[in-house]
């Protein structure tokens, strides 16, 4: 259960956006939109703890999420715009330092993304899709209930895309939370939608 | 405590895969420290004396090639913030750093610094107390040295920046060092020197992780 209000954030001087609300319930689902630089990153962002936030308050559960910053931390699933793949590690051992779900977990989520012949494959090797996928992979290890995705399909093809759209179903039946901005369609039926700037 | 090994592991993982780096440290350090004979000429007694400090000069410097990397690297892949996001408060996060880097540049350069020492014609009973003063010497370099990497992340030449912050911050480390290191030759006594290392050591190793896990927090803003 999240629920902002009243968010206000700047970036340097500038006021990037002020009065954004929302809520969102266990198996709820929010998308960003609004043009380049309306803010879509910074509210990722101000919602995983990086940003200050300016104004208004963000709640988990009922009380101040941002109470405990490094307890904040463990509830969030992040996929940023950037993979944080290292080039000199295999895909498994990408994975590891991430993995709070188990020894088996690995498996399961690279063959969830398409990937299970990866695992000892070198970083450097990847594709583009490949590593965001890969990224993706990180978010089932996160054993957390917030997932907060920045433009989740970059590079994705379009089976890719399909198993993103279950991957997200799957965590919002288990009463997950996804906020995701975007500016192409994501497959997130019955997502409520917040536009910025 | 779990997260906060699992991340050691990582740092130490990431080194070894990138080896190169340690030996080019080493390498660094040996060269460095074989240019004095060149310039200041083959004389056992000289050289003998310039030895401590000649040996300390070079680790200092060396420790600090790596540096840009310690947090440079996650910056910029996207890794520093997921590392936030562990549930693991940033000191600690920091602190792993340090230890990551002291493994991987201070213990090699802490090895090489013998073998350097005879190679100045330093009298082998004074090798102890050098490497008695390189333990907690090359441990206080490895803490300075991760702040400094915490407050350059993202700058634009923060290899550059990083040797004016850092080596200011180590000008009591290299001190209260060679006093120790060349005490036998100066007729001063070590205790005090070593201690006063200590003393600093004792300072650092709690400050430096928080200076250094609200530099990276702030960056990640």
């Amino acid at each position: 259960m999240l629920q902002g209000s009243d968010l206000a954030a700047f970036r340097g001087d500038r006021l990037i956006f002020e009065g954004v609300s929302f809520s969102l319930s266990p198996g709820g689902a929010l998308v960003l939109e609004g043009e380049n630089g309306a803010g879509k990153t910074s509210l990722l962002r101000l919602l995983a703890g990086f940003l200050p936030l300016a104004a208004g308050q963000l709640f988990w559960e009922g009380a101040d999420a941002f109470a405990d910053r490094v307890a904040h931390g463990r509830r969030i699933g992040w996929l940023g715009h950037q993979d944080a793949i290292k080039p000199g590690l295999s895909v498994a051992e990408n994975l590891d330092p991430w993995n709070h779900a188990g020894k088996a977990a690995p498996a399961v989520a690279l063959a969830a993304v398409g990937l299970a012949d990866f695992a000892e494959v070198p970083g450097r090797m990847l594709s583009a899709g490949q590593r965001r996928r890969v990224a993706i992979c990180r978010l089932l290890l996160a054993d957390a209930p917030l997932w907060l995705l920045d433009e989740p399909t970059t590079a994705l093809d379009r089976a890719s895309i399909t198993r993103l759209g279950r991957l997200l179903a799957a965590h919002r039946a288990q009463g997950g939370l996804v906020i995701a901005a975007t500016h192409l369609d994501l497959p997130l039926p019955d997502a409520a939608r917040l536009t910025l700037g | 405590m779990k997260t906060v090994l699992t991340q050691l592991r990582r740092e130490l993982r990431l080194s070894f895969r990138h080896a190169a780096d340690t030996v080019a440290v080493l390498l660094f350090f040996l060269l460095a420290v074989s240019l004095f004979p060149l310039g200041l000429g083959p004389e056992a007694q000289l050289l003998g004396r310039l030895a401590p400090g000649a040996i300390w000069i070079a680790a200092l410097l060396a420790a600090l090639l790596p540096l840009d990397r310690l947090f440079g690297a996650d910056f910029e892949d996207g890794s520093l913030d997921l590392l936030l996001l562990q549930g693991v408060p940033a000191t600690l996060l920091a602190l792993v750093k340090a230890v990551a880097h002291w493994l991987s540049t201070g213990l090699p350069l802490l090895v090489a610094a013998g073998p350097a020492a005879i190679m100045l014609r330093m009298p082998s009973g004074q090798v102890g107390l050098l490497l008695a003063s390189l333990l907690p010497g090359t441990m206080l370099l490895s803490l300075l040295g991760t702040v400094g990497a915490a407050l350059v992340i993202g700058a634009r030449r923060g290899g550059v920046l990083l040797p004016l912050l850092v080596l200011p911050l180590a000008a009591p480390v290299l001190i209260f060092g060679t006093a120790a290191a060349g005490a036998a030759a100066t007729g001063i006594a070590a205790r005090p020197a070593l201690l006063l290392l200590g003393a600093y050591l004792c300072l650092c190793l709690p400050l430096c992780p928080v200076a250094a896990g609200a530099a990276a927090r702030a960056a990640a803003e």
